[in-house]
């Protein structure tokens, strides 16, 4: 069975508070970069996944992205697919 | 009566849980291993606080995948009584039995204090042995208890009295000062307080008796 490779990137959404962000934002600035505007905090999820062809493994990474590795209350998700050689 | 006190891999609070049912209350209870699917016997079920299978990931996402929870979904949509203390309110809302999420404290800091609630019980099963706008201490115990949701779900919280406890002081910078939120139902309470250390006089207070003698009648 084909083997897939894939990257989920969680994120938090705009409007969700990340306090670890600034923190680490503000740290930053102590390090002597004080040009840093923005940092937010996400995830990154790197999975192998064995499916029959690319549209299920796209469909199974798509439930998994939605109902385990983000939660969409508080979160946004992106998905990138590609086949192993 | 039983109650059953659900216990995962990481549950911390679930024999305070027992100790304050039994110990406090006389109550009889039953530990829920999270394989288990039989609620059989069982008036009510609490989910402890503690730190389900390491909290990884999101705090109560793997756990929301548990056997124990299918059933105790189940129990909750013909009507029994669940109560989610701190991780168990996690996990309520990970499972979509409550709404919104539970999020970083907005100071980072793990908070670990007693807290002054308002209450407003509204039609919240568990909160029956309270008044309205009563004033109760509970201790937190958090470091992810900021309550998030979108403006228009919190409103429609509001509106419906879902809000059934609330921050004096807001500790944690959770949205619409949320300490617990009840189901529209009445039965499924999820707060981050834990009623459980506040039953005994030695350890600083009963106002959470009253919430775990709910169950009982």
């Amino acid at each position: 069975m084909p083997l897939f490779h894939a990257r989920v990137q969680v994120s938090l959404r705009p409007s969700v508070l990340d306090p670890a962000g600034e923190a680490t934002r503000a740290a930053a600035g102590r390090l002597g970069v004080s040009g840093v505007k923005r940092l937010r905090i996400g995830k990154s999820i790197e999975l192998s996944l064995e499916a029959p062809d690319r549209a299920t493994a796209q469909a199974q990474l798509e439930l998994l992205s939605d109902r385990l590795l983000a939660n969409p209350v508080i979160e946004d998700w992106t998905l990138d697919l590609a086949e192993a050689d | 009566m039983t109650i059953g006190i659900v216990v995962f891999p990481g549950s911390n609070c679930d024999r305070d849980v027992r100790w304050a049912l039994e110990g406090c209350l006389d109550q009889p209870t039953r530990f829920l291993w999270h394989e288990e699917r039989d609620l059989s016997g069982l008036d009510a079920v609490v989910i402890p606080g503690g730190f389900s299978y390491g909290d990884y990931l999101r705090c109560g996402a793997i756990a929301r995948f548990a056997p124990v929870l299918e059933a105790v979904s189940a129990f909750a949509e013909r009507g029994g009584p669940v109560l989610g203390i701190c991780n168990g309110f996690q996990v309520l809302t990970e499972l979509g039995l409550l709404p919104g999420a539970l999020t970083r404290n907005r100071s980072l800091h793990f908070l670990c204090e007693s807290t002054l609630l308002s209450v407003s019980p509204g039609d919240c099963q568990w909160l029956r042995h309270y008044a309205a706008d009563e004033r109760i201490s509970l201790p937190i115990a958090h470091g992810e208890g900021r309550y998030q949701a979108e403006p228009d779900q919190l409103k429609q919280l509001e509106d419906g009295g879902q809000i059934v406890l609330r921050y004096v002081a807001n500790p944690n910078g959770s949205l619409g000062d949320v300490a617990g939120l009840c189901n529209r139902r009445g039965n499924v309470l999820g707060l981050m307080p834990h009623p459980e250390r506040a039953c005994d006089p030695a350890i600083g207070g009963i106002d959470g008796r009253r919430l775990l003698a709910l169950a009982i009648g």
